[in-house]
């Protein structure tokens, strides 16, 4: 019998496979599964409904061009849509081009966010270590992150060093890595 | 400070895709020949994919999910062709030795198949077609496993050739099956040395080899400990012999399948 998490990953497999082959209701499944993470993480970039709801479409679109993109040996589907969301979101917020092509970015295999409950737990996971950093490293990564300030920037708002900057946003990504290696 | 330290706030720049222009090309350049730093910033993604699960708030609106599947009706279907293209990315040109290997890893399964039954005087008649079909399988598989096979891989045009090995590890029977192209020549008395990292413990020696003339070289079924989990492949170069530990730097790494 396959783990719920197993059969979340298997299910993602079948539908993307399906996108392969034409299928529109495998498209629908995957939209049903996704659009609520692919959403919330537009909306958290842009603060404007039609321009999420802009990026919303862009990124299934482009799942259902070229579905060979994803690559199911390394990572969840649900990360790496988070990912290309988040690029495209912050593309769009900082009005420029796209420098990334969907299929180049690769990422190793993360946590599964193939359901709404694991999804949640990862999500409660990640605001208990963002709870134990600083508050001026918490701001840091969300501004790099969420708003897509280069180290500079963020340097300049804050009023911190380069370095400590860099530093700080390293190690706020390093201590998540390790929240999940454990 | 050492090359991949150079590169560690370009890779998380890289990551959280703030790098643009000039410098992300020089990243580029440099992710196209090194593995720990690919492998590096295919973690820091990861690692960025998970604060994106913070992001919390309404369910997009109904008038979007029809949306997308009407525009998704109006959409062609790329033709065949273009969707077996190969993938631009370092990982993917070895894809169409993918499925040859998994023909070489029958094989070897085969062969211990025939082993086990020749010792079985009963089981003559089988071991014979066994031997057959080893036999068919072999000369399918010969393209990759004999010596004088031409070996050719495709990439984007413009793209210089570099190194690139695929491991296909079956961790429950010990099997191993490692092909490389583009290798670099050896220095004199050197060989390159497969390391399969464990998630826990030292590296442990998974065969040594040498490219031939083409670059292109294989490591089938070494000696591994039973059951070894692998969290990651690498490649060092070590003197002739081989070695029992890695000595660094480690020239080539990929992470679990």
């Amino acid at each position: 019998m396959l783990s719920p998490q197993a059969q979340g990953i298997s299910a993602d497999l079948a539908l993307v496979t399906g996108l392969k082959s034409g299928d529109q209701g495998a498209m629908a499944e995957l939209y049903d599964r996704y659009s609520a993470l692919v959403y919330a993480v537009a909306l958290r970039v842009l603060g404007d409904t039609g321009a999420a709801e802009d990026v919303l479409q862009e990124v299934f679109l482009q799942l259902w061009r070229k579905p060979t993109a994803f690559d199911a040996a390394r990572g969840s589907l649900g990360s790496w849509l988070a990912v290309i969301t988040r690029n495209r979101a912050i593309d769009s917020l900082r009005k420029r081009r796209p420098e990334t092509d969907i299929e180049d970015v690769i990422l190793s295999v993360s946590p599964d966010l193939a359901g709404s409950a694991e999804r949640a737990k990862t999500a409660e996971k990640v605001r208990g270590v963002m709870g134990t950093m600083l508050p001026a490293q918490r701001a840091m990564l969300e501004m790099a992150y969420w708003e897509g300030m280069s180290h500079s920037e963020i340097a300049d708002k804050t009023g911190e060093p380069l370095g400590t900057v860099k530093t700080r946003i390293r190690a706020g990504l390093i201590a998540l890595r390790k929240a999940f290696q454990g | 400070m050492s090359e991949h330290e150079q590169y560690a706030d370009d890779l998380l720049l890289y990551a959280l895709d703030t790098l643009r222009g000039e410098e992300r090309s020089r990243v580029d350049e440099h992710l196209a020949t090194c593995a720990s730093c690919r492998l590096e910033l295919e973690q820091l993604r990861g690692d960025t994919a998970v604060l994106a699960l913070t992001a919390t708030g309404p369910r997009p609106p109904q008038r979007a999910r029809q949306r997308l599947l009407q525009a998704v009706a109006r959409e062609p279907r790329l033709p065949k062709i273009a969707e077996t293209s190969p993938r631009r990315s370092w990982w993917g040109a070895l894809g169409w030795a993918a499925s040859l290997a998994i023909l070489v890893l029958a094989a070897a399964l085969w062969k211990e198949n025939a082993a086990l039954h020749e010792t079985l005087a009963s089981a003559r008649s089988q071991a014979a077609e066994s031997g057959r079909e080893l036999e068919a399988l072999r000369k399918i598989a010969a393209p990759i496993i004999e010596p004088e096979a031409q070996r050719v891989t495709l990439v984007a045009a413009k793209a210089p050739p570099q190194p690139q090995g695929k491991a296909f590890y079956l961790r429950n029977r010990g099997s191993l099956i490692f092909l490389a192209n583009n290798m670099p020549p050896l220095p004199p008395n050197k060989t390159y040395e497969l390391w399969l990292i464990p998630a826990n413990g030292a590296p442990v020696p998974a065969g040594i080899f040498k490219p031939d003339v083409h670059g292109n070289a294989s490591v089938v079924n070494p000696l591994l400990p039973a059951g070894a989990e692998a969290k990651a492949f690498a490649i060092t170069v070590e003197n002739e012999a081989g070695s029992a530990a890695p000595t660094m730097p480690i020239v080539m790494m990929g992470s679990g399948e």
